[in-house]
């Protein structure tokens, strides 16, 4: 029952409130893991919905899994908890997008792979493989001007070896971007998503009363 | 949603394999073998068969002849006699039957002729000769919207496939079930810029639920039956088919699917019981909610789920442009439409509610005007099939993925039926809102009763003379806004408007569409002069085809809407807003219309009536005021708060040249 102060008596006069907006929240760091069908075309789909819906990513590594008709994504992004979701749901909107994992900040293994050209001349050299030990890397390649080393480790870690070695000259550096592994015996069960399929195939059929109805009970 | 009936056998008319391990449907997950691979085992058939017309069938009395057609009467159950092989084509018309379709609208191409080829084997399937491919696919688009049922376009590569992305986009933006088929250059030929080649496949990837590049004649049956399926279940969409000319050519024994394999397609129906629940409380609790009824609630079939759950609940019913028809206008319950040229009472009411209950509707810009701003003390239930919609505009307190029927059916039974008099004071207050928003000059513009001829006054009477059973298809601009909101909708799914890409030209071409798709309804394509300018030749394919459409042209020789932008936004800088038009009942005449015209007030009836009186397609040229505007309009960038009401005196409309 209507009490005096009850807003219908004046709607108007109620505290307004600002809505919140989608996406403009407080921005972290979040690992995506998506599982897709691996045909062709599949990793322009995602690009394309990345791209066409205006989200940042940071890195992004393909590569089939145990199962050869599947693959697995990794993606690093920057954005709000809304905006990733949002992301998220977008992803599976794609056909052959069959699990969209959002890792969580603890419990996750994450791993990325560096190749790095530097400048090693020969009374540098040793200096270089010192570093190199340090950080428990390997030495790929030895040149008479250049070392290769392959370094895996963090994000945070590979930033931090790159910077010193920034120091005696990169000639060329590549990083396979983050993959990641929840830690512990939970996994993604890709088979109890694939054992869901097949299901029977219903066809409408031919017409044969076309208007009398509205056929909207079709779509479903 | 159980009408549909399994299809585990092939029907009669169907070429089906009998011999069991031919079957050649690929699991999904069986990779699509490179383009090299495709072409080299079809090869020497696509040769064959492309090098001249009619060369896939052999001359008879030869022996390869009667060879062939052993071999196919060996392979073939309940085959027709096609006296020749089955190829790529037959197996597209026999898969477009088994989905039921009985009308294709097309323009033919060097890469598609294949399928023109064996079409006259298939009777079953009308094809409709349009004159733009653009206007395929927007009758593609209102066949589907009128009818429900899945709506087919076709055209050829290149530019046939690139005039089709209008259509598909506007069926995108408001999910409409539609498959685009699409010929591409045989595949050897892809990527090698061939004779009207174009990656028309990576152009439909943004703007598609889903899209197929097809290389085998033996893909064909699968990817039809999953391009229907995909583009019909859940959140409806459309697919798009691309086919090489050689696996339209190649010979095929593919069977027909019985069933789907497609483990990342599975939308949900069903609304999660807690979730149910919460929103149940929330509905318990409010005192001021609304409902917001969308093109969902019209999809999902659900309109007398709403009316019952309304009615139980005693809440109001706002609609979106797709949602009109979602609730009878003329009922008690059922309040207006909303937006930014919504009711003002309306979105007083959204701007005043405690409890908004979105009903497959997505909190489009032209519904919520400025986020921060919307119904700033509403808690929001949100229902949709497709779950990236929920929270994507607006933040959501209780939020519901499923089928909006069945939602709305556990919603019926989870709520208890509320006593009217309890919301007595709240249904008062909204029905003195709406008494005086009605009454207000700006609520049609009472120009007629000065003999001036305004756009409200005609859709008013072509609603009443339809009966307000009519299919009334708009296109965009000025006259879409008037449509929604004068003509009085009571069904469901007989307003047809591109609301979500807003496409000028939609409307005589869906018009075509939605006469085909409902036959039993009358069916108006109610344009401006602006849009009619823009599909103007698919005047000719309703002549030549005998579709009995009425156009309702509402002539104010402006780009109506731009007009008024620029009058209200642009403080009067107007630039490529006039727009001479041509000589309607001339044009008309050649493409073999008859017009009836009006230019005042009285006139009306007469021309309606004449229109419909005329047996098969006709113009009803109105010749309207031309400096009305759409009032209320909310600016963009504003909030559903500052609308702009204002109508003026009907003047002359001198001071805006």
């Amino acid at each position: 029952m209507a009490a005096m102060n009850d807003p219908i008596a004046a709607p108007e006069k109620v505290a307004q409130k600002q809505r919140y907006i989608p996406g403009s929240g407080q921005v972290h760091r979040h690992v995506l893991v998506v599982l897709v069908n691996n045909q062709p075309g599949v990793l322009n789909r995602v690009a394309s919905l990345v791209r066409s819906r205006n989200f940042n990513i940071e890195s992004l590594a393909v590569g089939h899994t145990e199962r050869p008709d599947i693959s697995r994504m990794t993606v690093t992004l920057r954005g709000d908890d809304f905006a990733v979701e949002q992301m998220a749901k977008q992803l599976y909107r794609i056909i052959d997008v069959l699990k969209v994992q959002d890792l969580p900040e603890s419990g996750v293994v994450e791993h990325e792979l560096a190749l790095i050209k530097v400048r090693a001349t020969e009374s540098k050299r040793g200096e270089i493989l010192r570093i190199i030990e340090l950080y428990k890397g390997r030495i790929l390649d030895v040149g008479p001007e250049t070392v290769i080393v392959e370094h895996s480790g963090t994000e945070q870690e590979i930033d931090s070896l790159v910077a010193l070695l920034g120091g005696f000259g990169i000639k060329e550096l590549v990083r396979t971007g983050t993959i990641a592994l929840s830690r512990g015996s939970g996994a993604i069960d890709v088979e109890a998503i694939l054992r869901a399929g097949p299901e029977p195939l219903r066809t409408p059929g031919p017409v044969t009363a076309p208007a009398s109805q509205p056929a909207t009970t079709e779509t479903r | 949603m159980t009408t549909e009936k399994m299809t585990t056998s092939p029907p009669k008319r169907d070429h089906a394999v009998a011999a069991a391990g031919t079957a050649t449907q690929a699991p999904t997950s069986e990779p699509v073998p490179p383009a090299s691979n495709a072409t080299a085992a079809s090869a020497p058939t696509a040769a064959r068969a492309s090098s001249a017309r009619g060369r896939h069938v052999p001359a008879a009395g030869t022996p390869e002849a009667e060879a062939i057609e052993k071999a196919r009467s060996e392979m073939l159950r309940d085959a027709k006699p096609l006296n020749r092989t089955r190829i790529g084509a037959d197996a597209l018309c026999e898969a477009l039957i088994r989905q039921g379709v009985d009308v294709i609208f097309g323009y033919p191409g060097g890469v598609i002729l294949p399928l023109y080829d064996v079409w006259a084997d298939y009777p079953e399937l009308r094809t409709i000769l349009v004159r733009h491919e653009q206007g395929a696919a927007h009758a593609a688009d209102g066949y589907a919207r009128a009818s429900g049922r899945v709506g087919v376009c076709l055209g050829t590569s290149g530019p046939g496939a690139t005039n089709l992305v209008t259509g598909i986009a506007t069926a995108q933006l408001d999910s409409v079930p539609m498959v685009a088929i699409t010929g591409n250059v045989p595949g050897a030929l892809i990527g090698k810029d061939a004779f009207q080649e174009i990656d028309i496949s990576g152009i439909t990837l943004p703007m598609t639920k889903h899209n197929y590049l097809v290389l085998k004649a033996d893909d064909i049956p699968r990817v039809i039956a999953e391009a229907f399926h995909i583009a019909r279940t859940g959140r409806p969409g459309p697919v798009h088919v691309d086919i090489t000319k050689d696996a339209l050519t190649s010979e095929t024994r593919a069977e027909h699917p019985t069933v789907l394999d497609l483990p990342g397609f599975k939308p949900r129906f069903e609304g999660h019981p807690r979730q149910i629940n919460l929103a149940a409380r929330e509905i318990e609790q409010a005192r001021r909610p609304v409902i917001l009824a969308g093109h969902g609630v019209l999809i999902s079939g659900a309109t007398e789920d709403l009316r019952v759950f309304a009615e139980k609940t005693q809440i109001p019913v706002a609609h979106t442009l797709l949602g009109v028809g979602a609730m009878d206008e003329t009922h008690p319950l059922a309040y207006g439409y909303m937006g930014m040229h919504g009711w003002k009472h309306v979105n007083k009411a959204i701007q005043s509610a405690d409890l908004l209950i979105a009903l497959g509707m997505r909190f489009d810009d032209r519904v919520t005007g400025t986020v921060s701003s919307y119904a700033p003390n509403a808690r929001i239930i949100h229902v949709d099939i497709d779950p990236s919609e929920i929270g994507k505009n607006v933040a959501v307190d209780v939020p519901i993925v499923g089928d909006v029927g069945s939602v709305l059916r556990a919603f019926i039974a989870a709520v208890p039926e509320v006593d009217p008099e309890s919301r007595a004071d709240y249904l008062a207050q909204l029905a003195a809102w709406r008494v005086e928003s009605e009454a207000t000059p700006w609520h049609g513009s009472g120009g007629w009763k000065q003999g001036i001829l305004t756009a409200d006054y005609v859709i008013s009477r072509l609603g009443e003379l339809t009966d307000h059973d009519a299919t009334l298809v708009a296109d965009v601009g000025q006259h879409q806004m008037w449509l929604a909101r004068y003509a009085g909708f009571r069904r469901p799914d007989s307003h047809l408007s591109s609301g979500g890409l807003g496409t000028m030209g939609f409307g005589l071409p869906a018009a075509m569409g939605a006469a085909l798709g409902r036959p039993d309804k009358e069916t108006w394509a109610v344009v401006g002069d602006g849009g009619l300018q823009m599909t103007v030749q698919e005047m000719l394919t309703v002549v030549v085809d005998r579709i009995p459409v009425k156009i309702a042209l509402m002539d104010n020789k402006k780009l109506g809407m731009i007009r008024q932008w620029q009058e209200i936004v642009y403080g009067g800088n107007y630039h490529s807003s006039d727009l001479p038009a041509p000589r309607w009942d001339k044009l008309a005449e050649a493409y073999g219309l008859p017009t009836f015209k009006a230019t005042r007030p009285e006139e009306v009836d007469d021309a309606i009536r004449a229109a419909q009186a005329h047996d098969g397609p006709a113009l009803a040229w109105f010749e309207i005021h031309e400096t009305q505007n759409v009032y209320p309009m909310m600016p963009a960038g504003k909030g559903l708060s500052d609308l702009i009401e204002d109508w003026g005196a009907p003047a002359d409309g001198a001071e805006d040249r």
